[in-house]
């Protein structure tokens, strides 16, 4: 599986009903994105880039088109087995981190292996340890998204995300909330995981700056893929990480 | 999903808000023990009237003149007399399931000893009457058959009034008192029996034998009524039986005639105030029930707000893979362990007030096992009836708006 097709979309179009009117968010969007990429879809709002990004996480299903995830067509399945599909494939982060308040950053980690009844509460335990460690977060573990900075609460959801060993991590705006310095670390966290475990990220973005550091960039517009570029030379976000001014405060 | 992983999942949410799920719990807690106290109030009045009337004697048997037709005219049963010595030597003679009979001739008086005097009720009985009433001498000795025989001015004191005629704590026994200028040798004490169900102080009188009444004060040969005791409570029934067949001889009614004295059994008396007391425990348990439906809607407007609330909760756990039901479920869970852990400490409360109620107040109280029972298993059955609905409204949640609701 190191090399084949994670995501293949087909001429994916989706139509929402309002009122009267039939908006056509996605006309017909096709690529596919290979094990081990980096990929960042940008687009400005109304590019159809939300609707895309729902479809690619399984929340929601195309109008025609498929789209097969791991292999799995996705547009024939339930909503019980697109929840166990997004439970065992997916992991994601999003902008507003999503995190249970209240609670420790081990727990929140461990929220999706609840959904998945093949394992212990020890190996869930283990497991939820071992991807704090992997986003350099182990010795937080018993704090609460309240008692974290915001690249923390995010790198806490990066865990989360990567607890159940998905095929596909799907970012969404991850960094948006984030200022410059800590946009970078969570990207050269990201890198990390793609270039070091071999990870496969989906990001979604609007930002110029934070695609370059992907090594492909879909953009879209109108419903559809109006470039797809791989990225020759990737920025590397430590290194930028490092030019940028020493922070008084930090 | 497993069961240990849901509960695990829905007490995590409840400890993030701690303070919310008691307040929601309190309704439950109210409403429970309330249910529990409330029956134990009533069941335990309930008990307490019917060790009361035991202790009078539960086999006791009262005999009264009845209403009846004299010529036409309907006579009420106190002013008709029917009951003389010859019943009660037909019922000492005849009855086998009777073990004591004793006629009753009462009437009111002043008694006086030196300066003090107490109006109280003068009892003329026979000596079996003791046994009947389960009363006790105290000190000195109770009256004879001879006395009753001569119609001797002797007589027994109850504790309430020695207690008013030789308040100096000296012994009445040998002391002659007056009643109604009658002089009466106390010959002996009874002992105290405090008061009656009906609130009655059962030690507010005087016993002498029924001839000194009749003969000596009242002057007649008829009683207010004749008390027996039947051989054992069981056979309480049967003995009323034959008493009825002894007394219709002994009267010489014939048999289109209806009778002309009743008989009664302490049992009639024991399920009539039962089920006054029945029914005061229905009604305390209906209001204490009211409560704890109150605390079945607080449970489900609670969970209605939490669901709104954790929409984005609910988002999140949708897109990591939670289903439908595991949403529905969570809530459920959450609704139940709400209800029944609220439940638990009710019935805890419910018990331990009981008790204060009791050691304060006085009141006797049982707790009854089938209310502890019932009010759980109302309050689990609110959990899920009232908690079903939010839980069922989060698990249709669409996981993509859910997502991005502020």
């Amino acid at each position: 599986m190191s090399n084949g097709k994670i995501l293949e979309l087909q001429q994916i179009k989706r139509e929402f009903v309002m009122g009267t009117e039939i908006v056509r968010a996605l006309k017909g969007v096709s690529f596919d994105v290979s094990a081990g990429e980096f990929v960042t879809i940008m687009g400005s709002s109304g590019s159809g880039k939300t609707t895309l990004l729902n479809i690619l996480g399984c929340l929601d299903k195309p109008t025609s088109g498929n789209y097969l995830l791991d292999g799995i067509n996705v547009s024939s399945l339930s909503r019980n087995d697109l929840a166990r599909l997004r439970n065992h494939k997916i992991g994601f982060v999003f902008q507003a981190y999503n995190l249970l308040p209240r609670t420790s950053a081990l727990e929140n980690v461990e929220l999706p292996l609840f959904y998945n009844p093949e394992l212990s509460t020890r190996e869930r335990r283990d497991r939820a340890l071992g991807a704090l460690e992997a986003v350099k977060l182990a010795d937080r573990e018993g704090h609460t998204p309240s008692q974290l900075s915001g690249g923390q609460q995010q790198r806490v959801a990066i865990a989360r995300a990567l607890v159940n060993q998905p095929v596909m991590i799907l970012a969404d705006e991850a960094t948006g909330n984030l200022d410059t310095r800590t946009s970078y670390e969570i990207m050269a966290l990201m890198q990390e995981l793609n270039q070091q475990e071999g990870k496969t990220i989906v990001f979604v973005t609007h930002e110029p700056d934070i695609a370059a550091f992907s090594s492909r960039t879909v953009m879209l517009r109108d419903g559809k893929v109006v470039k797809d570029s791989r990225n020759e030379n990737v920025r590397s976000a430590k290194e930028a990480l490092a030019a940028l001014p020493p922070a008084e405060d930090y | 999903m497993s069961a240990i992983n849901l509960i695990l999942i829905a007490l995590r949410a409840l400890e993030r808000n701690k303070l919310r799920a008691f307040l929601t719990m309190l309704g439950i807690i109210i409403g429970v023990a309330a249910v529990i106290a409330m029956v134990a109030i009533g069941e335990g009045s309930k008990q307490s009237i019917q060790s009361q009337l035991g202790n009078m004697g539960s086999n006791m048997i009262t005999i009264m003149p009845a209403s009846n037709v004299t010529g036409g005219v309907r006579v009420s049963g106190s002013s008709f007399q029917s009951l003389t010595i010859a019943d009660v030597l037909a019922i000492q003679k005849n009855a086998t399931y009777v073990s004591g009979v004793s006629p009753v001739s009462s009437t009111k008086g002043q008694a006086i000893y030196g300066a003090l005097n107490w109006n109280t009720s003068l009892q003329g009985v026979a000596p079996s009457y003791l046994d009947i009433r389960k009363l006790t001498v105290n000190d000195g000795i109770s009256f004879s058959d001879a006395d009753v025989a001569t119609a001797a001015k002797v007589c027994l004191l109850g504790q309430t009034v020695i207690n008013n005629l030789f308040p100096s704590g000296e012994s009445p026994v040998g002391k002659v008192i007056r009643l109604n200028s009658i002089p009466l040798q106390v010959i002996g004490t009874l002992a105290p029996k405090g008061q009656s169900s009906f609130g009655q102080d059962q030690d507010d009188i005087i016993l002498t034998p029924y001839t000194t009444v009749q003969k000596r004060i009242l002057a007649t040969i008829y009683f207010q009524s004749i008390y027996a005791s039947a051989v054992s409570e069981g056979v309480s029934d049967k003995a009323t039986d034959e008493i009825t067949e002894i007394l219709r001889t002994t009267h010489r009614l014939r048999p289109s005639d209806e009778n002309n004295f009743q008989v009664r059994t302490m049992e009639e008396l024991i399920k009539t105030l039962s089920s006054t007391s029945s029914l005061l425990t229905i009604l305390l348990t209906a209001i204490a029930g009211i409560s704890l439906v109150i605390g079945g809607i607080g449970i489900m407007n609670i969970m209605y707000v939490s669901v709104t609330e954790r929409t984005r909760e609910i988002g999140l756990r949708m897109s990591i893979g939670a289903r439908g039901i595991d949403i529905l479920l969570q809530f459920l869970v959450e609704a139940v362990i709400i209800s029944v852990t609220g439940g638990l400490i009710g019935v805890v409360l419910g018990i331990t007030s009981a008790k204060v109620i009791t050691l304060t107040l006085g009141w006797p109280t049982m707790v009854s096992e089938s209310s502890i029972i019932l009010s759980f298993v109302v309050c689990a059955f609110t959990g899920v009836f009232f908690g079903y609905y939010p839980a069922q409204a989060a698990s249709r949640l669409d996981p993509i708006e859910a997502l991005r609701y502020e």
